[in-house]
């Protein structure tokens, strides 16, 4: 130990861009793209990559809420059941009132999800139920309710509003309504998490619960609060997915919860929890997006699709560890300096 | 006193049963689905109570939650149980209900299968759609039509494990063979899985992995509504012409917009209507499920039951319905 200050000494560009997390799954998604796009040029378009991104952005909103779940060290599976739900009432709701403000119906959605969130979270939080098992509880109740109030029977496309269908249709600056939904959602929980003492808190509680405990957080209230907003995205996402399907079926998004941890871990979000950032989860998102969308472009035998879908991900896992085990090296090198 | 109303109250109720047992002359038929909560299975329970109360049988209606296997053997066991005098059933697995639909035959109950059949061995008779062969040829025929019998086409289907679906894309390609579709290029088959993101997201594939596609069949419900919102949205509605399989509810949307200018299904409500006809017959003793029987069904006019591909017998219901903008209106609300 000296007195001198020491002198942090600065690394060259490239080495840099090593410390920074998300550095691997950028990467990837970079030389993904370009192998595409020779194998089809027309994935390399702007309108392609517009398609892209409208296609991520419920995904997107979904992996969000999922994310701060996993940071505390619990999992939601009900999503998609909330999201079928929601889509279901939202459609039934603009059916029977078709004059409604499609705002109207975004801000439903987010309430009815909500709802529905809190009562997952206080069984996860007060009953003391392992999340795994509550969520799964209510993954089939939400569903099953689902069934219940649809008596059945599907919300088909004739059935709802223009004003409604035009939500996921209709541009803003040049993007879709829907990319510009998931962007705010993304702007509003990159501040959230990241500048304020409950977004803080989140993490606090993931890490470590019982220091958490010592001072002074209530993990009760945390953990409550992070299936209140994984319930109210999977609203937001229930009303975005309608609209853009234009159909609400009993069994929509049926088995999509699995997409969303995917997307998630992708992201660099631990399932373990306290690790996870809102910029890893929107790439981990695009990842996903990008396999969806460019696997029906390629022109390859279906079932070389599906093993080439589970081999993507995989590999994307691999570069993604091996990155971030290599960032943080660098960054412990540099405080070693 | 006390004994005068027991006496009474006796005499009550053993008018009450006789009153009861008058009312159940007629046999009881129980129809199994697929699941509920399917429009399509919906409309076949309508069509089998339309005809059990013309028939005066009547009329009971299970399914399971979810297309299982399982689900069903537990709700037959339930109405061998319960002694109904026929089962009409839309099979989740060809084989795997033999056993018990065995049990119920040996209980005197007359098994009909419709729609997807069980095994020969396990049933009287089976109701079918329509010949799969004449559902392949028409969907080819209608697409080379739209597109004027000349470009590159494609089938968008369900699972790649279906067998419905794959024996009908045999017989579409069956019906390319034939020189008047010389022109015309089946450049690929892709699978939806008849999830609505994959289906669109597949469709979306076909137009930027085939800029010169000219049309798509897709002989599976939720991947026609699908695609037609996929050329929706990429405005292609005239470039690239739609044809398949559909329910009037989800596609009259894209019959109005001119997405989708015309689609088949079989009518569910006659197939329905049909199927517990044929167990009310049954279970008269008017026939007995054996080729050559002829009858008449009711409002469906005459049937001859002949032989099946898969051994046993069955009945055709008929050609499948075909609906455009002439009579979407008419059956959008139906199913």
């Amino acid at each position: 130990m000296t007195d001198k200050p020491t002198q942090v000494k600065r690394e060259p560009v490239y080495l840099r861009l090593r410390g920074f997390r998300e550095f691997g799954i950028i990467i990837f998604i970079i030389i993904i793209s370009l192998l595409i796009g020779i194998r089809n040029p027309r994935f390399l378009t702007l309108g392609n990559f517009h398609d892209m991104l409208l296609d991520t952005a419920s995904l997107s909103v979904l992996a969000l809420g999922m994310m701060l779940v996993l940071v505390t060290g619990g999992i939601d599976l009900s999503m998609e059941s909330v999201l079928a739900l929601t889509g279901m009432v939202v459609a039934m709701t603009i059916k029977e009132n078709p004059h409604l403000s499609p705002l109207l119906m975004l801000v439903l959605g987010l309430a009815l999800g909500s709802l529905l969130g809190a009562i997952t979270g206080l069984i996860v939080a007060k009953g003391k139920v392992v999340p795994i098992i509550a969520t799964l509880s209510m993954m089939y109740v939400y569903r099953g309710i689902t069934f219940i109030i649809s008596g059945g029977k599907w919300v088909s496309a004739y059935e709802m509003p223009d004003s409604f269908k035009e939500m996921a249709t209709g541009r803003l600056l040049g993007f879709s309504n829907l990319i510009t939904i998931a962007l705010l959602v993304y702007l509003f929980f990159y501040y959230f998490v990241n500048h304020t003492r409950v977004g803080r808190e989140i993490y606090a509680v993931g890490s470590n619960r019982e220091a958490a405990r010592i001072i002074g957080i209530n993990s009760e209230f945390i953990t409550c609060l992070v299936y209140i907003i994984s319930g109210a995205l999977s609203g937001l996402a229930g009303v975005m997915w309608v609209a853009r399907y234009a159909s609400a079926q009993n069994d929509t998004a049926s088995g999509f919860v699995m997409t969303i941890v995917a997307a998630c871990v992708l992201g660099g979000v631990s399932i373990t929890g306290g690790v996870g950032t809102v910029f890893g989860v929107l790439l981990g998102s695009i990842t996903i997006g990008i396999i969806n969308n460019a696997l029906p472009m390629i022109r390859v035998s279906p079932f070389w699709k599906m093993a080439l879908q589970g081999l993507i991900i995989l590999v994307a896992a691999i570069v993604n560890i091996a990155i971030t085990r290599n960032a943080e090296k660098s960054q412990l090198r540099r405080r070693e300096l | 006193m006390r004994k005068l109303i027991t006496v009474l109250f006796l005499v009550v109720l053993t008018l009450t049963f006789f009153s009861v047992s008058a009312f159940a002359e007629g046999y009881t038929v129980g129809v199994v689905v697929k699941n509920v909560g399917n429009p399509f299975m919906d409309a076949a329970g309508r069509g089998a109570e339309e005809a059990c109360n013309e028939l005066g049988n009547s009329f009971i209606f299970q399914g399971p939650p979810t297309p299982t296997v399982e689900g069903q053997i537990e709700i037959i066991e339930n109405l061998i149980a319960q002694q109904v005098d026929a089962i009409c059933i839309t099979a989740n697995d060809f084989d795997a209900l033999v056993p018990v639909l065995q049990k119920a035959k040996r209980n005197d109950i007359k098994v009909v299968s419709f729609d997807s059949a069980v095994a020969p061995a396990g049933r009287d008779v089976h109701v079918n759609q329509a010949n799969p062969e004449l559902i392949g040829i028409l969907q080819v025929q209608t697409i080379a039509e739209m597109i004027d019998y000349e470009g590159e086409i494609a089938i968008l289907s369900a699972g790649a494990t279906m067998t419905n679906q794959n024996t009908w894309i045999e017989y579409m390609k069956e019906e390319l063979k034939n020189p008047k579709y010389e022109n015309i290029e089946l450049v690929t088959i892709v699978y939806g899985d008849d999830l609505r993101d994959k289906s669109y997201n597949e469709a979306m594939g076909l137009f930027k992995s085939y800029p010169n596609l000219k049309g798509i069949i897709s002989p599976t419900t939720v991947g026609i509504s699908a695609t037609a919102k996929a050329i929706t949205d990429a405005g292609l509605i005239g470039q690239v012409k739609l044809t398949g399989l559909g329910l009037p509810s989800e596609m009259a949307e894209w019959v109005h917009n001119g997405a989708c200018e015309a689609f088949f299904l079989w009518n569910p409500i006659d197939l329905g209507y049909l199927a517990s006809y044929v167990a009310g017959l049954l279970c008269d003793g008017a026939i007995t499920g054996e080729a050559g029987e002829e009858f008449s069904a009711g409002r469906m006019g005459d049937y001859t039951i002949v032989e099946a591909e898969d051994g046993g017998t069955e009945v055709l219901l008929g050609p499948p319905f075909r609906f455009d903008i002439s009579n979407i209106d008419e059956w959008k609300d139906i199913y």
